[in-house]
């Protein structure tokens, strides 16, 4: 079980428990507003963008390749970004706090 | 070649060049075939611009069949994300529960139907009677309209051996106009209703804004939605085990949906242009201020340098970053709603038929110039056979 800490970009906080699935798919299931994730969660459509809070970074290690490519035609990117459709809920991201982007 | 092989036509001037060159009516067009560079170019509305004489940005171009400006495609930031934002709610509704139990059923309908029949010519008795009647849940319209729609056939916008009608496309536009008049004096929850209610700015959408939004809707819909379903069927036909496969691992349609979307690439390119003398792809290409690039995704979708495998359907391909609907500000904006159709067909195609046999098929091909693309089928004769 990890918790994960979502914060809006209206500042809400919200915090949700999990054990398997993506990150994307935890926010959609909760309606965690600005996380999308239209294409499912195949990297495809970027809208489930992120801002890893930066001293959690090494729980989510950084964007991919194929992740970066996307992100570096996004504005509001920056060094801690990541499409959270590619992170996989695990007992190593427990307290992660996520800052949505859109 | 088996009937659902799409090869990729792209492949070497992507390679050697990255770009490809086409003529159309005295107006040529730059092709940019690489995924990163389509992406850049997609992103760059300032320098590729969207917001050009109507029609200019679609190939073939529309300019000599059409005044109306297509609303938010052909609107360029920042005026394009107020149009968005009025509209993006709406064609956020298929995501509802209700929305989708209605496409159901109309699918399962269809299914049903043909399942009873010996030979079903697909494109036109089955993915235009899906595509038009998929239409009436996103126009909130009568089921019954789609009778029209299907009555119009599979080529609103062309007839036999020509690329653009004017002609036909007029039936279209007299439809619309007269639609946007029956809502304006009797308003329902329609989308034509909505549209004419919505405010943009602190003003109510004119009725030509308004014309322009449900061209795009009725037009950007029609034939993508027909090739994808009719293709994902041949593709079924020449591959039961996938059938067998999505009914033992429901988990992986989302991933095969996108799959499709990406090999079938429906809409193969789509125009910008250019408003400074600038270079396309890192090899450098020129091109001139007031010329037209495209930004062609089915060459994209194909690039090895991204896509293991490209030129094969991996059914549970898990990272897909596909531009099959486009990239950054004009994403597709019915997108979600083409998704759902297809998640609910392959659903109800795994749950119902074991099998579909090929009787024959005459490919679709579009001539680009330099490259000759199959992207679906004129016609394609099957048998649905029940599990």
């Amino acid at each position: 079980m990890a918790k994960i800490i979502f914060i809006t970009s209206d500042s809400e906080k919200i915090e949700l428990e999990a054990t398997s699935g993506s990150v994307m798919e935890l926010a959609v299931q909760n309606g965690v507003q600005g996380i999308d994730g239209d294409c499912g969660g195949v990297c495809s459509c970027a809208t489930c963008h992120v801002h890893v809070a930066p001293e959690h970074f090494a729980k989510t290690g950084p964007a991919s390749e194929i992740e970066q490519d996307m992100l570096e035609l996004d504005d509001d990117a920056n060094e801690y970004s990541r499409l959270c459709c590619q992170i996989e809920v695990s007992e190593q991201l427990d307290g992660v706090v996520l800052h949505v982007a859109k | 070649m088996k009937r659902s092989e799409f090869a990729d036509p792209f492949e070497q001037a992507r390679n050697e060049q990255g770009i490809g060159k086409m003529q159309d009516q005295d107006d040529p067009v730059t092709m940019v075939l690489g995924l990163k560079d389509v992406r850049k170019c997609a992103h760059n509305w300032q320098t590729f611009q969207s917001g050009a004489k109507p029609g200019r940005i679609v190939v073939p171009s529309e300019v000599k069949i059409r005044d109306t400006r297509q609303i938010p495609f052909e609107v360029d930031p920042p005026e394009h994300g107020d149009y968005r934002a009025i509209v993006e709610p709406w064609f956020k509704r298929p995501l509802e529960d209700e929305y989708r139990a209605q496409l159901r059923a109309q699918i399962e309908s269809l299914v049903d139907q043909v399942l009873t029949q010996d030979d079903v010519e697909v494109v036109g008795e089955f993915s235009l009677k899906l595509q038009s009647r998929a239409l009436t849940l996103l126009l909130n319209t009568p089921y019954q309209e789609s009778d029209v729609w299907i009555g119009w056939g599979t080529h609103v916008f062309r007839s036999e051996g020509e690329a653009l009608d004017g002609d036909k496309a007029s039936i279209l536009y007299d439809y619309i106009d007269a639609q946007i008049e029956r809502a304006a004096e009797n308003p329902t929850d329609d989308l034509y209703s909505v549209l004419l209610n919505s405010e943009i700015n602190g003003r109510k959408l004119s009725k030509e804004e308004v014309k322009g939004v449900m061209i795009l809707t009725f037009a950007g819909g029609r034939d993508t939605v027909i090739n994808a379903v009719t293709n994902s069927i041949a593709y079924f036909a020449d591959h039961p085990q996938s059938l067998a496969r999505l009914r033992d691992q429901p988990e992986i349609t989302n991933r095969a949906v996108e799959e499709l979307i990406r090999y079938f690439s429906p809409l193969t390119h789509m125009g910008r242009v250019v408003t400074e003398d600038t270079k396309v792809c890192p090899h450098g290409h020129d091109v001139k201020a007031d010329s037209r690039i495209s930004l062609c995704w089915a060459s994209a979708n194909r690039d090895a340098k991204t896509f293991e495998n490209p030129n094969e359907v991996v059914l549970d391909r898990k990272v897909n970053p596909h531009v099959a609907f486009g990239f950054s500000h004009h994403n597709c904006l019915g997108a979600t709603h083409a998704r759902q159709i297809m998640h609910i067909l392959l659903e109800t195609l795994a749950a119902k038929v074991g099998s579909i046999d090929i009787l024959n098929a005459k490919e679709n091909i579009e001539d680009l110039d330099q490259f000759k693309r199959k992207v679906g089928f004129d016609s394609i004769n099957v048998k649905f056979n029940p599990r």
